[in-house]
């Protein structure tokens, strides 16, 4: 129990996977504008990166690990992880439309977002058991998700103050991942 | 080793390929493929204005036919025109919206912020007995300009936002992000239905003017340049703003603050500026009118109320129809009113622009006669307004009145404004001392006559306007105060050759406020006389609503010989039937008529809409607000009031009937413009240092 509670706190606040580990930093800056496309985002990520990590994890045990084809991790990650999230975004459709409906719009977005990808891979590389990579892939998009919203938060304040012009939008939110992400510097030494 | 991994991989792809082949023959929703097309042709700004999340949200709601093509703020006609097309509706038209600045009065942030705990101007002006300044109740920050997704708004130069209404599309991303709630998104007919209310920001002119015309805004639009905005806003809650810059006394320059320094503004000399302006200029404005809505009201009576009633009805998109007895429309300002005052060539100007809104009109046709309610029903319209006007001259109780040579003064003005000849004779005697019978006596000045005013009262008392007065001074009438007619004398063919008066003294002061005229017994004098015209007041002739069978009225009179109406609602006793002008408020004043038409026309909307049921502002302004009418105004430099200039001199001022007064040239428009305070309730705009240096000190 204390390990897996463990491993929430420090996949949420100390190895945050934007902040402190800087994977997707796309979707990060590109869907931080408002709150709302903020949460829609998130829970997306966290979805796939639960889905994703638990398919990658079958795949590397059964597949790429018996046959010695470690080296095409990567490789095999992407096309999997691809193929899965166009999979559950026709399924969602389908299936459950009003989940499609709040996170619908999300998905394709993250087909090659480097954030899930890095999740699984992380997994591998910590040679977690499933379980524990299902739980960390759900810590770890929930950290994502709780950046981003911070991160929107500030950007609707800043959308109404005087921001130079040169600095307004992107510029200027970097600016503030930046400082967000060394505020989150602080849980380093917690764990 | 490459094999298998080549084989792995290849396995992989194969197995997610038939994995999503099946699953897309599966899982395949059927999706409306118009929703990409309506998606395409939208602008896609994703401003959120229709309502909906994002262009995506609209395009699906418009192709399940949920909403009209028309719901996006942004697109143009054109694209709307083609999504409909492509969905086989047709547009509906949406009434033009856009961001609107206004100070809503009760909730100024200097109040909010600065006097904690004081949440509006009355409660600061208890605490601080009033006078301080409060720039519109905006702070500045321009936090609009930076939200508007149009680039729609920009400060101006005096740090208040202002918004293009070109690019402006009522998307309402500034009226949230506004800390202070000054910035609404207003259509045309809310702004057409408002009622003043004591929570507005009402400055004393606005409060007093019976039309409720925003005069500070037309003034700061003046100040601006914006001539065309100016008459604008005039049009919003007055028609007539160029009859009215010629002829109106004028009530909101009698509470102007500035009158308190040096003298008022010439609030209607400014009014006549801009309203010239237009006409001189040879187009007309565009007015925006609501959608149509296809209700037919029937407009009784063509003077100012009818004219003011009809516009307001055609702007809000109903169909009124004016029904007028005489040969053409205006009613006293086209039979009463002398040319001289008010050309009939503008006049004509002037009502043509109503019509060409859309108003119907039948001339020469008098109700009671050729129609009553019940065949105006029957012809189908829904509601009918009552604007007949005063038109039957009071007598003077004086033996002899019916001889030949005497005529009412409404008469007299009614016969000469159609033309015909009056033999007056060389010397006339006018009864009276309003604005009638000051017309009546300029008017025989110019027909050649020597013109003698008797009236009971002294100068002081005359109720007609000052300048008309003095006016009928310079032209040559003479007075004779203090004097009433006793008795015309007529010679054997019973044309009257004398009229008898009896000297008056001033008693005490009755109902009115007026001292009252006491006769002096044994001071009858007599006056040679060719042409003897009472006017002396005026009352409704409501003769047309009796039956000829049955001798009762359907509405409610009163002993005036006007007709009872809610003052709100100005609804009479029959539903459906509504009144406003001289038949309901005795003789007044054309922006009266003007302003009453305009609330008629708005009980009219709503009983046409919501079954009969005129809702009333709870804080509805009805006299003035007394905390706003302090008479101290310190932090205000004296400055001179124009002049109104005159247009013509000497003989031909007194033989002709060319106009007589003028209107402002651009620099002395603009010059009378910046004297102007832009008051709201308790706050002005000051132009000099107070000995205070700053308002923290003066708390
Ligand atoms: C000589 C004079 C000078 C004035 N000077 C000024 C001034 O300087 N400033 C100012 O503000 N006000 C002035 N007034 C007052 C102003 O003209 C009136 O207050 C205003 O015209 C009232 O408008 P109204 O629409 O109620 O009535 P009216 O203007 O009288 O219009 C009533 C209309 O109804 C029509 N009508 C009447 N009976 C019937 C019927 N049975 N069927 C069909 N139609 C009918 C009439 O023909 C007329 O057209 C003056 C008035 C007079 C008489």
């Amino acid at each position: 129990m204390q390990e897996y509670f463990l491993l929430f706190i420090a996949a949420i606040f100390v190895n945050n996977i934007v902040l402190a580990q800087y994977l997707g930093n796309c979707p990060f800056i590109g869907t931080s504008k408002e709150t709302s496309v903020a949460l829609g985002m998130g829970g997306a990520v966290v979805f796939v990166a639960v889905m994703a990590t638990a398919i990658t994890w079958l795949v590397q045990e059964y597949l790429l690990s018996p046959l010695g084809l470690d080296f095409l991790q990567t490789l095999a990650f992407i096309l999997v992880i691809a193929s899965l999230v166009q999979f559950v975004e026709m399924f969602l459709k389908k299936m459950v439309p009003p989940l499609y409906k709040s996170l619908g719009i999300f998905l394709p977005l993250i087909t090659t977002n480097c954030a899930v990808m890095g999740i699984a891979l992380i997994c591998q590389r910590k040679e977690f058991p499933l379980l524990k990579s299902v739980a960390f892939a759900a810590a770890s998009g929930i950290g994502f998700m709780i950046a981003l919203v911070v991160l929107a938060g500030i950007r609707e304040r800043l959308e109404i103050r005087r921001v130079p012009r040169a600095m307004r939008g992107t510029p200027v939110g970097l600016v503030m991942a930046g400082l967000m992400s060394l505020a989150f510097f602080a849980f380093k030494g917690m764990i | 080793m490459i094999t298998t991994s080549g084989l792995t991989l290849f396995g992989l792809g194969l197995g997610a390929a038939a994995i999503l082949a099946v699953a897309s023959k599966l899982l395949y929703v059927k999706e409306d493929p118009r929703i990409a097309q309506v998606e395409d042709l939208l602008p896609g700004v994703n401003c959120g204005g229709c309502g909906y999340p994002g262009c995506a949200g609209a395009a699906t709601a418009i192709a399940a036919g949920k909403a009209n093509p028309s719901v996006c703020v942004v697109a143009d006609l054109e694209a709307m025109a083609a999504i409909a097309e492509l969905m086989g509706q047709t547009i509906e038209e949406r009434e033009p919206e856009i961001a609107f600045r206004d100070c809503t009065g009760g909730e100024r942030a200097e109040e909010r912020f600065a006097y904690s705990g004081i949440m509006d101007c009355q409660a600061a002006a208890m605490l601080h007995g009033g006078a301080k300044s409060c720039p519109e109740g905006c702070l500045g920050f321009g936090t609009c300009v930076a939200v508007c997704p149009f680039d729609a708004i920009h400060m101006g130069p005096e740090k208040l936002p202002v918004v293009d209404p070109n690019e402006c599309r009522a998307c309402g991303k500034c009226v949230e992000a506004c800390p202070r709630g000054v910035i609404s998104i207003v259509g045309i007919t809310s702004r057409l239905l408002h009622l003043n209310e004591v929570t507005d920001c009402l400055a004393p002119c606005r409060q007093q003017c019976p039309g409720q015309i925003d005069i500070p805004r037309y003034i700061e639009q003046i100040k601006a340049g914006d001539y065309e905005g100016a008459v604008n806003t005039i049009r919003e809650r007055n028609p007539l703003l160029m009859v009215c810059g010629r002829v109106c006394p004028r009530p909101c320059e009698s509470v102007c603050r500035r009158g308190h320094v040096d003298s008022p503004v010439g609030i209607n000399m400014l009014k006549r500026f801009v309203a010239d302006r237009e006409l001189h200029s040879g187009n007309r404005l565009p007015i925006p009118c609501a959608k149509e809505t296809g209700h037919k009201v029937a407009v009784i009576g063509g003077g100012p109320a009818g004219l003011s009633c009809a516009y307001f009805l055609r702007r809000l998109g109903h169909n009124p129809t004016i029904f007028e007895a005489m040969p053409a429309l205006g009613g006293q300002l086209r039979y009463g009113i002398p040319e001289y005052r008010l050309p009939k060539k503008d006049l004509d100007w002037e009502i043509q622009g109503i019509l060409d809104l859309g108003v119907d009109i039948h001339l020469k046709r008098k109700f009671g006669r050729d129609y009553d309610l019940n065949t105006l029903k029957e012809d189908g319209f829904e509601a009918v307004f009552l604007g007949l006007g005063a038109w039957q001259a009071s007598g003077m109780y004086a033996e002899g009145e019916d001889l030949e040579g005497v005529l009412g003064g409404i008469e007299f003005l009614t016969a000469h404004a159609l033309g015909q000849t009056i033999d007056i004779g060389r010397k006339v005697i006018v009864v009276g001392g309003g604005n009638t019978a000051i017309d009546c006596a300029r008017t025989c000045v110019r027909l050649g006559a020597e013109v003698t005013m008797l009236y009971r009262r002294t100068r002081a008392e005359m109720p007609a306007n000052p300048e008309e007065i003095v006016g009928a001074e310079e032209e040559g009438v003479q007075f004779k105060f203090l004097a009433a007619p006793t008795r015309v004398i007529g010679d054997e063919n019973g044309k009257a050759t004398h009229l008898e008066f009896r000297m008056m003294k001033l008693g005490e002061p009755d109902d009115s406020g007026r001292r009252r005229p006491e006769p002096i017994e044994g001071s009858e004098t007599l006056m040679e006389t060719d042409f003897i015209i009472p006017a002396i007041g005026q009352k409704p002739d409501l003769s047309c609503l009796y039956d000829e069978t049955v001798e009762k009225c359907p509405v409610e009179t009163t002993r005036w010989q006007t007709i009872v109406a809610d003052p709100d609602t100005l609804q009479t006793v029959v539903p459906g039937v509504f009144t406003a002008g001289d038949v309901f408020t005795g003789p007044d004043l054309v922006i009266a008529a003007v302003g009453d038409g305009r609330k008629a026309a708005r009980s009219i909307h709503y009983y046409l809409q919501r079954e009969g049921d005129i809702p009333i502002p709870p804080m509805v302004q009805r006299e003035l607000i007394p905390y706003t009418l302090f008479k101290e105004v310190p932090g205000v430099q004296h400055s001179e009031r124009a002049n109104m200039p005159h247009m013509c001199h000497g003989d031909d001022r007194n033989c002709t009937f060319a106009e007589v007064e003028g209107a402002l040239s651009e620099p002395e428009a603009l010059t009378e413009a910046n004297r102007c305070l832009h008051c709201g309730l308790t706050c002005y705009d000051r132009d000099m240092e107070l000995p205070w240096k700053n308002e923290q000190e003066l708390r």
